[in-house]
Formats: C-alpha cells, structure tokens, sequence
C-alpha cells in the first residue's frame, strides 16, 4: 500500500487525532467546547480549524502545488495571529500532522523523507501567512491613529 | 436528527483529571494588544473622577489610593442597597455555562475568563467572601475569594474586554444581565481612577465640548459644510441645514463619528440629503452634537450627566421632539436608562412625523424616534421617490448593532428601509442576527487601535457570518445602523473578510432617493460610477 492509499484509508482518524492534538493548545474548558459544538457560526474556531485541516490534507493526498496551499493555510493562520501566539506556536499545528501520522498510520521509511518534506514546506508557507497577517494588524492600527490624529488636529 | 452519542463514546469522553489549576489560582497577565491604554490625568480632571494621577498599565504600581480596597467594598456595598438587580445578579447564578459560549471575546480568544459566567464571577466571588456568610465561612470552597491587588488587575483586563452587548443575557434561563455586571465592575474601577483613554478621553471631550471628537462649533459647522459641497457635486442640489435654531419643529442628534470619519460621512450626507428632500423644519446643534454617550461605560452618574445634554439643548431651542441617527448605545440609554436619568422629557411632544402624520407612540416618554423608524414610515406612506436600481452594484446584508436590537428590540425598521433602497438583499445565520447578533467586538468603548488584537479576536464570529453569505451570495456590502459599527467593522472586514465594505443604512436611502431638481447622477455618494439607466420619468 502507497502512502497515498494509506492517507486515504485512514483519513477519518488522522484529522480527527490532527484536530485533537490542535485544539488541546486551548485550556481545558475551552478545548472541550471547540471539541462539542460543531455548528459552524456557533464555534467559529473549531469549525475553521476542521475545516482548514480538512483541505490541507485532502491538498497532501492530490500532491497540490505550494502555491495553492496559501489560502488553504490563510483562514486558520489568521485567527492563530490574533491570539497570542508567538509564531512558532502558531505555526505548530502544522507539526502535529506528523504525531498524528505517527499514531495512525506505518510509512514505509523510502516515504518517510517525502511527507516529512512536505509539512515542513507547509510550515514555511504558515511562517509567511503568519508574519503577513501580524503586517496587516499592524498596518490597521497605523490607518485608526492616522484617522486619530486627523481629528485631534 | 443529531447523532446521539454510544455509551462507550460518552464513557471514553470522561476526563477524570482534576483541571491543573482553579481559574482562582491562575494570575492575570497584561498582554500587548489585549488592553486599552490607562485614562489620562487629563481626562479624569475634567470629569472631576477620583484618584487623578499619571499611571501606565504595564506598570507594577497603579498609583492607588490608600485603603482602595476598602474604597471598593463600601462601592460594592452601596451599589447592593441601592440597584436590586445587581444584588440578584450577584445571587441567583447557578452556573448552569448556558451563557458561557455565546460571547464573541470567549469564542475568538478561547480565554476562560472571556466566558460571560466566569467573567461575572470575577466580582461574584470578592461578593461572597465579603457580603455572604457561605463565602465568608468557607472561602473557596463557596466560591469566594480576598480582595487583592491581583484581583483588582484582573476586573480591569478582563471588564475592559466585555463590551457590554448582551449577547449572553439571550441565553441566560434566569435572565441575568452579564453586561450590568460590567457595568457595575467598571463603576468600582472608576472610583479608583482605573478607566481606558478609549472611554475617559471621549467622555471628558463630551462634558467639555459636547461630542466625543472634541469638535468646536465652528469645526462641526465647518465639517458639515464640506458634506453640502460634496452633496451639491454629486446631485446638484444644494441643501442647507441650520444649527442651534431657535423654533425648529425638530432637534437632529447623531453621533459625531459620522461628522468626521468615512463611511459615517456618507451616512452623514444621507441625513442631509433626505430632510432637505423632506423640506424638514429641524436643527443640528453644535452643544448636544453627540449621540452616543461613553459616559454610559464609565458610570450611571456620568452616562445620566450627558445625556442630560440632548435634553437640556431641547428645551434651549424649544423644539417639539427630538430624532436620532444611526448609533447604538445611544439608543439602549434612551430605551432603557434615559427615562430614569432624566424623564419623562414632559416639556417636548410626542414625536409625529410632519410628513406622515404618523405619531411614534414608543417614544412617547423619551420624545426621541429612532431615524429608521422614521425613514420606514416615510417609505410606508410612499413619501419618498426611490430608485434602488441605483444600489444594483452591491450585495447587501445587515448587521443589526447589539444595543438597537438587545437593548431595543427593533429588528424589522432597518431591513424594510433596505429591502426598499436596494434589489440584493441576504441575511445572515439565523443564530448570528436579529437578538442573537454578534458584537463587532469593539463595543462599549473598546474600539481604541491599541487593542486591535482582542477587536479582531472579538469580531471573528461576526465575520465568520459575513464570510458565509460572501460565499454564498457574492454579498459585498456590510450594512449597520451604528458610528460604532461604521469605525470598527471596516478593518474587521479588511481582515477577516476582504472585499466586504461597510455602509450605514441612511446612506444606501441617500443614494437611492430621487430629490426634486438633481442632476443625472453619474456617481454615488462614495464618487463611485453609477452605471444605471435612470428611470424614465424622473
């Protein structure tokens, strides 16, 4: 069985430990309810984390290119970059895909390099849609003290 | 039907670990980004609040009174003779957790102490151990607690994150007011001099000068003049508003924001726009040029103190009735609070629309209509010629302002007035409008950009809503009935949702009203190409 065949036997139980292992980042009380609620406008968080794992690892499994990956990645960085992440923590959700592959599935050690290769890339393109989105903080406060100090002027 | 869950799977579910720490034992920390920068000396000065003094949050010493625990405890003890609400609320909590994951700071932050229950227990507990016997026998074990500096830094980071919506009173089965516990918590902060700049500053501008930006007469008149221009180069008409006149049927209030900042501007034009097309007998005035009331965030005394302004300036001018513009908590302190303030404003009439006929019998103590009911009624009684064609370009949906739908009960005025100007209307999730709306996140005097962090953390479940109806509709046009919203929904867009703008509701009516004597219009309000055919008979 090729990596790819064993990804997609097992893809249930991978995002499902995948998400688990994010969410636990999250103090209990709050872990358990981004765990419970599955509405998606009642639970925000948790519905674009399962979501954007979703997508990441249906975009592993077809082999899509970096570049698609960008706005795949965007949602759930955005929101890591609003809460009080440093960026390696941030960025770290995209590592435990490899405790979760650990737990669920054997790779053969020929494919071992490939997959491992391939988190780390996306953890590069992360660290970039991290900083961008800490510009973009930035660059909002700057407009708001501009407008502030137009009318204090 | 909904999954229900095996025996095995709930069995496998239960966690039967102590959590690590009690949130008691877990200390607070001031986290950049979080927070609102300390009130001024400045400012507490010209409120003539307590304990004014230099001070930084980041800071180790607060600069406090001497004995301001004591100052505290007798706060507290004063304000359970004297509201029975907060005694109850302090109470009757069973700490059922129905409300603990319907607010938008605990649903973007993940913070425990963003939960509405345990953010009011943050106070309850100082309560018990100090005004219950069960907390002051048994301490922790009845959920009580000392008062200690910690404590004190605590209620200020985290009821300086509450913004006062109401979301989670909704929720609440005994129908406790988690947001008259903030408001309470920050009347305590208050007597020590532990206010934001956001607020303090704002609200000393509004006691000083009569609106929260600070505008003098001439710079109100000023900026308003510069709208009459813009208004005259899009339509061709040339309205010409009055200020501080004496006899007016009409005393106009809205918040300064919308003098001042886009896209509360256009809304601004809009007003103009549609009482001059009205031939409206109405005054602005440059001493109660303020709407909202940041009084409102600090404390009763302060919020009753400008309110008292719009009154006052009434019955200066000798107008008949007063009608409002687009805000929010200046409408949750007319609907709930203005009566007891300063009521019943027994000198004015109930407000009857001179065009219509219409008497607006809900405001027949407070005397002021809201300009939604107003622009509905008006388009009711087919008073106003509109062409919605003119909007064809934007996929609207509305965000309905926390304080005008919670603490007003109004839902349906903004959305007919909508539906009326405009062809492509979409709502959002039903768990996400109307009374279950979520914040904008910058509520209650929290939109400084100091704090852009926790507004964005905040508005998340709003944009996540916004977001659904882009994808779905192609919606591009976020509309609310709040300055507020109008400053602090743009940036949330811009990150959260790109390719959404913000707009107030009276600016879509300004854009779709046909006025007596216009021009062609080429452009909207915002100068953006309008590329429909004009009706054939205007």
């Amino acid at each position: 069985m090729t990596l790819n065949d064993s990804l997609s036997k097992n893809r249930e139980s991978i995002i499902n430990r995948w998400f688990d292992l994010i969410v636990d980042s999250y103090p209990q009380n709050t872990a358990d309810f981004i765990k419970s609620e599955k509405n998606r406008f009642a639970n925000p968080v948790g519905w674009i984390i399962k979501k954007g794992i979703e997508d990441i690892f249906e975009g592993i499994i077809q082999n899509k290119s970096d570049a698609q990956f960008f706005p795949i990645l965007e949602d759930i960085i955005k929101i890591r970059a609003v809460q009080e992440f440093a960026p390696s923590e941030a960025i770290s959700f995209i590592f435990l895909l490899k405790q979760a592959l650990c737990e669920k599935v054997v790779i053969e050690n020929n494919e071992l390099f490939a997959i491992e290769s391939k988190i780390d890339t996306l953890a590069g393109i992360s660290l970039d849609i991290f900083m961008k989105c800490r510009e973009k903080i930035e660059q909002l406060k700057a407009n708001e003290d501009r407008v502030l100090k137009k009318s204090n002027s | 039907m909904a999954k229900e869950p095996k025996p095995q799977e709930i069995i496998s579910q239960i966690n039967y670990n102590p959590p690590q720490k009690s949130w008691m034992d877990i200390p607070v920390e001031m986290k950049e980004g979080m927070f609102c920068y300390g009130a001024k000396e400045k400012s507490l000065q010209t409120l003539d609040f307590p304990n004014v003094r230099s001070w930084s949050v980041l800071e180790e010493d607060w600069k406090l009174p001497e004995k301001w625990d004591k100052i505290v405890l007798e706060g507290i003890a004063e304000r359970l003779k004297k509201y029975r609400s907060f005694k109850i609320f302090m109470d009757i909590c069973v700490r059922c957790g129905a409300c603990a994951d319907k607010c938008h700071f605990f649903l973007g932050s993940g913070d425990p102490k963003n939960m509405p229950v345990l953010r009011a227990e943050l106070l309850r507990s100082i309560y018990r151990k100090n005004f219950t016997a069960a907390g002051k026998i048994l301490g922790k074990l009845a959920g009580a607690r000392k008062l200690t500096l910690n404590v004190l830094k605590e209620w200020w980071y985290y009821f300086y994150q509450c913004s006062e919506c109401r979301r989670c009173s909704v929720f609440c089965p005994y129908g406790i007011d988690t947001a008259e516990i903030t408001i309470i918590a920050r009347e305590l902060l208050n007597l020590l001099g532990l206010n934001i700049e956001w607020i303090a500053g704002p609200a000393a501008n509004c006691y000083l000068k009569g609106n929260h930006l600070g505008l003098e007469p001439h710079t109100i008149k000023n900026s308003i003049d510069f709208l009459v221009d813009e208004i005259e180069e899009k339509t061709g008409v040339r309205v010409s508003p009055t200020f501080n006149r004496k006899g007016a049927e009409i005393l106009f209030v809205t918040p300064s924001g919308d003098l001042f900042a886009d896209p509360g501007t256009y809304t601004c034009m809009g007003y103009l726009m549609l009482f001059h097309e009205l031939g409206l007998d109405y005054t602005w005035s440059t001493y109660a040029s303020e709407g909202g009331n940041f009084g409102f965030f600090t404390s009763m005394e302060l919020a009753k103190r400008l309110n008292t302004k719009i009154y006052a300036e009434a019955k200066r001018l000798g107008v008949k009735w007063i009608l409002g513009g687009e805000c929010g908590h200046m409408w949750r302190v007319i609907n709930q609070y203005m009566d007891t303030f300063n009521g019943p404003a027994d000198f004015l009439e109930v407000p009857t629309s001179p065009i219509t006929g219409t008497k607006f019998e809900n405001a027949k103590s407070t005397k002021m209509t809201h300009i939604s009911e107003f622009t509905a009624d008006l388009i009711k009684h087919k008073k106003l010629n509109l062409d919605p064609r003119r909007n064809d370009h934007l996929k609207v949906t509305f965000h309905d302002s926390c304080n005008v739908a919670r603490g007003m009960g109004m839902f349906e005025e903004p959305r007919y007035v909508i539906k009326n100007v405009c062809n492509h209307f979409y709502e959002m999730p039903e768990n996400t409008i109307r009374e279950k709306t979520f914040c904008c996140g910058s509520g209650s005097g929290l939109n400084a950009s100091e704090n852009m962090e926790m507004r964005l953390r905040g508005g998340l479940p709003r944009a996540n809503a916004v977001k659904y109806v882009q994808e779905q509709y192609g919606v591009n046009m976020l509309a609310c009935i709040c300055a507020i919203d109008r400053a602090a929904l743009p940036p949330l867009m811009n990150y959260w949702v790109p390719g959404v703008d913000v707009t107030g509701v009276t600016e879509l009516v300004a854009n779709a009203l046909v006025m007596k004597g216009e021009k062609k219009r080429t452009t909207n309000l915002r100068g953006e190409d309008l590329s429909v055919e004009e009706k054939a008979d205007v």
